[in-house]
């Protein structure tokens, strides 16, 4: 809540700090008096400065609630209470009368174990006493343990600093929480702050420090770029086998109508069927071994790439065939020259599609089972608990998403210009 | 014999639910080389279905087309065609398109760079060779479609509403240019289009069909074609004869607008 609070005032702020203050005072077009802006996409261009700002935050907001060290520390939120905390509780035993006595409790760095502060026992016959507690833990302390009148002779605790306490009640001190069991024991739970436990959120560094870890010790015997370059592999090798034979099976489909009806009831039929859903199949078919995933990726891409190619043939406007018929065109040629090269634009949009498709998909499988592969290596460590490689591996496996789609587009661009031209 | 014969051609289509539009009705039309046509007509009067028929691509369903004394099959490159706009190839450049025909036909490179380049200036795009074609106006799109189709050296232009798509300032100037063509190459050109004013001034004989069955209503041979080969077509305009005949015609295609309207209206 208050990090969504958070967002929105950053948001916010950058916004008007952007728009109204540092625009106003450079640009003076008229583009401010277009109205007519509502519906018309193109009238929207994105701000790259609120891209930016909006990236930060993320990491700014990622680093306050982590307690990251590349954050000055005045940005951080706060923090779980560390340290030495001592409080004092008063007991009453029958016919002894009240004592007070100290008890200090070491909170410490769960990565570290330490002892317990050194107390003097002190007067009176209730002892002071010493315990550790794990930062973002809690722990019971048996105050009466060491004291000369226990529980088991009657005493019980009735006040902590002072504060009455009785079972199933609490008292809120500076650095946290003392509740009481319902059998009288004193429940110590030092103030947990608004940061992260690492096994939830890691710190950024923290992350980018297990990424150059594995980069370079590798993870399950095998590094990282072993790891993504599997995935990689396997959709490269899946999405061309299914481009091999879908492109063929498309430009059949779009050109004769016995290949048409023949094919269509399958296409029309798979198409919509997950290729998750085929994973178990795959799996009992042909094992979790390359070869079942590349038959996997092969049937995301097949359907997605013969539907391209034949929207790409039929897509043909008549007039260009004719055009071509009536220049002396023979059927070969007009296949070469027009109908291949009009379809290009179509089959570049299913490759696109297809590509994205079998990224999700590989990932997805390597969930299920696999040896090696980035969707192995976060499952293997989400078992662990080791939250630093999970978010390292999804963001890995988003920047490849995001560089295979942007290579596509560049790809397109070089070789399809006239694409959306016709 | 040399020149286009349109033979009793009847054109009747089956639709899915059984019944069947006839689009054409026993069309005869006599064309000498080189003589420039105009069809006019309201919608839904077959022009285009009688465009198609004599280019190949449709096979009427009776008659037959007779050009330089064989008989139309299908379409072939001694019959080419300019279509309203969508038909250059835009994966080639403009020297590519209009070098489409000749290679088809497997001629030499050199031979072709000739004839392109001839007809690239011919059609003022000589400095927009290498250009894409979806980068040039819609104007320049068809001048490139009209120099591809004469890089064929066709014996017959059919051009389908091919200035449809113009704004009225690149139209003029492309009708000029379309009087020019036919003047310099002596092709013989059937040139379907909607504007009555157009025909009058693109037709040395003007067709005006009349719908359901298509057929040809009246005939006419008009000096304006001629008139605007060496002259202004604005003053070609002013004509007092080219006035009574726009009347006329706009008076007699309205009339079919018109009855077209009641028969919907009184069948509905």
């Amino acid at each position: 809540m208050i990090v969504l609070l958070l967002y929105v005032f950053i948001f916010v702020v950058a916004f008007f700090l952007v728009t109204k203050v540092i625009a106003k005072a450079t640009t003076r077009d008229f583009t401010s008096l277009k109205t007519v802006t509502f519906g018309d996409e193109s009238a929207v261009r994105p701000n790259r400065a609120a891209s930016v700002i909006s990236i930060l935050t993320l990491f700014l907001l990622w680093g306050m609630f982590t307690g990251s060290t590349l954050l000055p520390k005045f940005l951080h939120a706060p923090g779980p209470f560390e340290g030495l905390a001592t409080f004092e509780y008063t007991a009453e035993a029958p016919g002894q009368g009240s004592d007070t006595a100290t008890v200090s409790v070491m909170v410490h760095p769960i990565d570290q174990s330490v002892d317990a502060p050194e107390v003097d026992p002190g007067e009176g016959w209730a002892k002071n006493d010493s315990a550790t507690v794990g930062v973002w833990r809690s722990g019971l302390i048996r105050v009466d343990g060491n004291d000369e009148f226990g529980r088991d002779e009657g005493a019980e605790v009735v006040a902590v600093n002072g504060q009455p306490i009785s079972p199933g009640g609490e008292v809120i001190t500076d650095f946290g929480r003392i509740g009481m069991s319902p059998k009288g024991t004193l429940n110590f739970e030092p103030n947990q702050g608004w940061q992260m436990e690492p096994i939830w959120l890691p710190a950024p560094e923290a992350v980018v420090a297990r990424v150059v870890e594995i980069a370079s010790e590798g993870f399950r015997g095998s590094t990282l770029w072993e790891h993504l370059g599997y995935s990689l592999f396997r959709v490269i090798v899946g999405f061309l086998c299914g481009a091999i034979v879908g492109i063929p099976l498309g430009y059949a489909m779009g050109l004769s109508d016995w290949f048409r009806g023949w094919f269509d009831p399958i296409v029309e039929f798979m198409r919509p069927v997950p290729p998750l859903a085929l994973i178990p199949l795959v799996i009992i078919w042909a094992g979790i071994g390359e070869v079942g995933k590349i038959i996997l990726l092969f049937l995301a891409a097949l359907w997605i790439m013969a539907i391209a190619a034949r929207s790409g043939v039929s897509g043909v406007r008549i007039s260009k065939v004719h055009a071509a018929y009536s220049l002396g065109a023979s059927k070969w040629q007009i296949m070469r020259y027009v109908i291949i090269p009009n379809s290009l634009p179509d089959i570049f949009t299913g490759a696109r599609v297809a590509m994205g498709v079998c990224w999700g998909t590989v990932v997805a499988a390597e969930l299920v089972a696999a040896e090696k592969g980035a969707g192995m290596m976060i499952m293997v460590a989400s078992k662990f608990q080791n939250t630093d490689i999970v978010i390292m591996g999804i963001i890995l496996i988003g920047i490849i998403g995001f560089g295979i789609d942007m290579l596509m587009r560049w790809a397109e661009r070089l070789l399809v210009p006239w694409k959306g031209k016709g | 014999m040399s020149g286009l014969a349109i033979d009793n051609i009847s054109m009747r289509f089956d639709l899915p639910n059984g019944t069947s539009v006839q689009a054409l009705k026993n069309v005869s039309l006599d064309l000498k080389a080189g003589e420039l046509l105009s069809v006019l007509g309201p919608s839904g009067c077959g022009k285009t279905t009688l465009l198609n028929i004599v280019a190949g691509f449709l096979a009427p369903t009776d008659g037959r087309i007779v050009l330089n004394g064989h008989e139309v099959k299908g379409p072939d490159a001694e019959r080419g065609m300019v279509f309203q706009q969508g038909a250059l190839f835009e994966w080639m450049s403009v020297r590519e398109n209009v070098g489409f025909g000749p290679s088809m036909k497997g001629m030499a490179k050199a031979e072709k760079d000739k004839i392109v380049n001839h007809l690239l200036d011919v059609v003022g795009l000589g400095a927009f060779k290498e250009k894409a074609v979806y980068e040039l106006s819609g104007g320049m799109q068809q001048r490139v479609a009209l120099a591809r189709c004469l890089a064929n050296d066709p014996d017959v232009i059919l051009m389908d509403e091919p200035l449809g798509a113009l704004d009225a300032l690149t139209r003029e100037k492309m009708q000029s240019l379309v009087l020019k063509l036919w003047k310099e190459t002596g092709k013989t050109i059937i040139l379907i289009t909607h504007s009555v004013e157009e025909a009058l001034l693109l037709g040395e004989r003007l067709l005006v069909m009349a719908p359901r069955p298509g057929r040809i209503h009246k005939e006419y041979r008009l000096p304006f074609a001629e008139l605007g080969v060496n002259q202004d077509l604005r003053e070609v305009k002013k004509h007092p004869e080219f006035a009574v005949k726009r009347e006329e015609i706009l008076g007699m295609i309205w009339d079919m607008e018109e009855e077209i309207m009641g028969r919907t209206e009184a069948s509905a």
